[in-house]
Parts: C-alpha cells; structure tokens; sequence
C-alpha cells in the first residue's frame, strides 16, 4: 500500500502523483469514475497500475488516498 | 561545426562510453540520450534520479546541501544551524548569492554561518546539549531573529541524536519556531531529497505550529506567490515587478528574500507561481490539497517565455488583469526589440551546451532562442523523470540529453560537440576555459544577474555576447605555434 495524490491536469484529466517516489504520470484509466462509485483499478500512462478501493468520489481534488500497486511500472 | 545527425549522435554517446568497465558502461548507457521529440515519456530513453556509480565523478550535491543551501538558506530572518562538523556550512557559505534586504547579523543572516562545530566528544557522546546551549547563545546574541532551523549534518543521524527533542523544548521556552531538519547528507542519491525532506518540514513545523495565525493579514483578490525562486543575483525582484505591474499583490517569496511571515502567509494566497519546479513542487502540491490554492508553473526566461507565462498568470483572475498584462507585455516590448536587434546578430547560430541543476536546463534554452542560438546538448545534475518529460518537448530532434554526467563525459561530449558555450557550474568552468571553450556558470550567473524576468534578459544578453565574442578566445596559441603565414605579417611589421 502506498499514499497516492489524484489531481486534476491542465485538460482535465486525471493526474497520479506517488510522494514517495516523486513519481508524476497521467491516468489513462480509472474503472470506476462516478459520484457514488470512484476509484477500482487505475492504469498510468507509463504502463503502472494501482488499485484504489471503489468509494464516493472526492469532494475535491487534489485528494490523497491509500492505493495498493497491481502493476510497477519500471 | 553543423549538427550532428541522429546517427551521428548516437555514434558518440557509443564511442564515449567505450571507456568504462562493462558494468559501469550498462549503467551509464541509461542516462545517456539523443533527444527524440515524439517520445511522450522521458523513461522510455533517459533514467534519472539515480544513484551515482562508485569512481566516477560526479557533479551533484547532498541533502543537506537541497535543504539549508536552497530551500532553508535564503529565508532571511531566520537562523539555520549547520548541526555537525563546521566544514559542511563554511564550505558553502553565502555561495549561492541570493540577494536580500537587511541588516545582516541585526535582523537578517544570510551571509552568516552557523555551526556547531562537533568534535570527536560530540560523536562520541552526542551533541544534542551543545545544540541546546547553541540556541540559548544565538538567543542572547541575536534576539531579532523569528526562528531557528537545525540542519543536520551526515553525523546527526549517524550517532542518532534527538533533534526534535531539543528543538521542541527551546521552542517553547522561547516560544518561536525552531525547526529540526532531517536533512543528513547521506539521503537519497542527490540534493533532490533534499530539497523534499526541507518541504516537509516546512509543511509539518511551519504550517503546522500553533499561533502561526497570530499577525494581522488583510486579504485581498489578487494575492499570488513566488514560489521556488531563490533571488540569485536579485532573480526574484526582477520577477516581482512584473506581477505587481500587472496589478498582482506578491504575498511571498520562497525563499529568495524571504521572511517567516511570509511562508507562514502563503496558505491565504489565491495562487501559487512555482518557477523551480523540481525544490518546490511538493510544498505547492500540498497546499493544494489541504487549502485548494492551485499552482502553476511558470518560466522568466526570455521575453517569448515571459509573455506567455504571464497570459498564463493572468488568466486566473478577472479582466482587469488581463488586460494590465497585456500592457506590461506592451510597455516592455520595445526593450526586449532593442536588446534583440543588439544582440542577436552577433548571437545567432550560435550553439549552447548546458548542464545544471533541476531546473535551468530546461527553462533556460528560451532565452538562448530569443537571441537566435540553439541549445544542442542539455542534462540535469538531480531531475526526475517528470523534469525530462518536460525537457524532451524543449529540446530539438537528436539533440544531446545527459543525466548525472560524469567529469569525463561532459569533457568528451563538448570535444566532439564543439559548442561555442558551455554554460554550467563553477567546478566546469576552468576545463572548459582552458579547453579554449567560453563558458557561463549557471548557477550562479557567473557573479552577474539578474536574468530573470525583461530586466534581466538584457543582462543574460549582454553576458553572452560579453563571453562568446571575448577577444581572449582567439589568443589562446601563442605565437610561436602559430602557422608561419599566419606569423609573417608580424615579421614583416618588426
Ligand atoms: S554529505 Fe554530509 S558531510 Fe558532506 S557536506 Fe553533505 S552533510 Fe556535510
């Protein structure tokens, strides 16, 4: 489990940040991406992916949340 | 010398690291690039923020070197302990230049160098009542200060002293901030870490303290920040004016000129300007998540930069602002015109080599444009990843990327490049030189500066055309080497 930062990119779309490894990259994918239901299984363009567990979606961004790691890129 | 072809380039990193063990060789291989501009992810062709490999030589600093030289150090009217041996803080006292107002030992002390000096008791038994006894003494000596921060030396954290202990009780015996800063050189592979670990802090013991919201503050619609400008040679003045013309208020400056106020204000701004992306982001990231002030990048390079940084700007706020931008934009444009047609004739085609810090390497090649040169070859000493994510765009097709150069390849790359500048930090400088090569330090603007901002790219300017059309370049062989025809006419003079 690792602490990661969503925030919005300049177009609008999801961008991943890991603080530990200062490690920045975009979201090509979110499972889920409704107001009841956000977050599930996230690709990063860099070919990673993580596992957010599906909850409400954020009142605000940028929003920090405990992501589980499926697919280190690198 | 004309540009080299993408083979061509290619051929030359291969020659280059001909040289090195195998292993090493695999190693290097990695952080050595030809820049290709339809590459969206750096990773794919560069790796960064790495560690440096055993016997080269390495031209990076250390974390305490991101903490208390960039990002702590110039914050003016605090004092920040050099904790361990005294080599660490003289070494590198005042080196970094960043300018500042006051009156240094009274109520600044920038300039000034604060140790505790340990000595082989203080390892042997631990140094946290030197550190105790020292805060009391620099509250004797210098009562004007707002704050103390402790910056740790590789020792600290060696011989496990409690810092933040100490730091807490003489806070609350004087009753202001004293922050400890895990800082100790041995983190992380660079000052980048550094420059983390010194956000943090700020983060948990600056935003954090109580009655921090003490002083009167009026705020007003405009309030932005300079974030990640350190003032070298007056950087952020010449920043500054801009943003105020505009019709902006700057609340803060982080950390050139800097006060503890300031920082303690940022989080009421409406905006946040990062120029050093690479020492700030993580600060700039946090306050947006905990108090929704957005951020935005933005480059003070060269008049096509500046205008665009400051639409940029100026399209956050309302109207008004827009169109004062445009005015600033407007009143200064005939100055930037007057510098161009001075310099850039004696300036063009000519081609530039970088290599520098986190930032500079990219955000500079603007200036160099403007004045009609070309930026051939560039590399950071600590960049992530996302620093050559934003290079890759700056930098044209089958140019050179480095990462971490070694002494040795930088060397060959510039033999085989031939740029007519080089333009990096004070440990270059007299090879090039002495190589026959014109070379800028970087870092430090060579002594000179400003060069940010419309004010300071007539200085970057006139710099440049002062260093590369310097009369000394062509006097470098003597005249007994000289070819005879080359010598006859001096003959025939005598
Ligand atoms: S690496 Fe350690 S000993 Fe060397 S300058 Fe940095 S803090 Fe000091």
């Amino acid at each position: 489990m690792a602490n990661i930062m969503i925030r919005r990119g300049d177009k609008g779309e999801y961008v991943f940040y890991l603080p530990k490894r200062d490690l920045e990259d975009t979201i090509v994918s979110m499972e889920f991406d409704t107001p009841e239901k956000w977050g599930g299984e996230i690709k990063l363009n860099n070919g990673g992916a993580y596992l957010i567990e599906p909850q409400a979606a954020p009142e605000r961004l940028p929003y920090s949340v405990r992501a589980k790691r499926l697919d280190a890129a690198e | 010398m004309s540009n080299l072809t993408r083979e061509e380039t290619e051929a030359l990193i291969a020659e280059v690291l001909e040289v090195y063990p195998e292993k090493a060789k695999k190693d290097r291989e990695k952080h050595l690039a030809v820049n290709d501009q339809s590459v969206e992810q750096s990773k794919k062709c560069i790796t960064s923020n790495r560690k440096s490999l055993p016997g080269v030589m390495t031209i990076r600093g250390c974390a305490y070197a991101g903490s208390k030289g960039v990002v702590w150090g110039p914050i003016k009217d605090m004092i920040h302990i050099s904790h361990g041996p005294v080599g660490c803080g003289q070494y590198s006292r005042a080196g970094r230049r960043n300018y500042y107002v006051g009156t240094t030992g009274i109520n600044t002390f920038g300039t000034m160098n604060f140790t505790s000096d340990f000595q082989e008791k203080d390892i042997v038994f631990g140094g946290d009542k030197k550190l105790a006894k020292l805060i009391e003494e620099i509250e004797g000596l210098f009562p004007l200060n707002k704050g103390i921060s402790v910056q740790s030396e590789c020792p600290i954290g060696l011989i496990g002293d409690d810092i933040e202990a100490v730091s807490k009780k003489a806070a609350a015996a004087f009753n202001k901030p004293v922050v400890p800063v895990r800082c100790e050189g041995f983190r992380g592979v660079s000052q980048s870490l550094g420059h983390h670990i010194a956000n943090d802090a700020i983060r948990d013991w600056v935003f954090e303290r109580d009655g921090k919201d003490a002083q009167a503050f009026e705020p007003s619609p405009y309030d932005v920040t300079i974030i990640g400008d350190y003032n070298i040679g007056g950087d952020a003045w010449s920043s500054r004016i801009l943003l105020e013309e505009m019709g902006l208020r700057v609340i803060a400056q982080w950390s050139g000129d800097g006060t503890l106020a300031e920082m303690e204000n940022t989080p009421k701004a409406k905006l946040n300007l990062l120029h050093c992306y690479r020492s700030m982001n993580y600060i700039s990231r946090h306050m947006e998540e905990k108090y929704g002030i957005p951020w935005i990048e933005y480059n003070f390079f060269g008049p096509t930069k500046i205008n665009e940084s400051l639409r940029r700007i100026a399209a956050f706020f309302d109207d008004s602002i827009k169109a004062k931008c445009e005015e600033v934009i407007a009143k200064y444009q005939p100055m930037v015109d007057a510098v161009v047609a001075k310099y850039k004739p004696r300036l063009t085609g000519k081609r530039v080599m970088l290599y520098v810090g986190g930032l500079r390497p990219r955000h500079v090649i603007g200036s160099y444009e403007d004045l009609g040169m070309e930026v051939v070859g560039t590399g950071y000493e600590f960049g992530h990843n996302d620093d050559y994510d934003r290079t890759i765009k700056e930098m044209g097709n089958s140019t050179l990327l480095y990462d971490d150069v070694t002494g040795f390849e930088f060397e060959e790359f510039v033999k085989k490049v031939k740029p007519d500048l080089v333009g990096s930090g004070i440990k270059e400088k007299y090879i090039f030189q002495k190589m026959g090569i014109p070379f800028r330090q970087m870092h430090s603007w060579d002594y000179s500066g400003p060069y940010h901002g419309y004010d300071g790219f007539a200085i970057f300017a006139r710099d440049m055309d002062m260093t590369l059309n310097n009369p000394c370049w062509h006097k470098l062989t003597p005249p007994w080497l000289k070819p005879a025809e080359e010598a006859e006419p001096m003959a025939k003079a005598a």
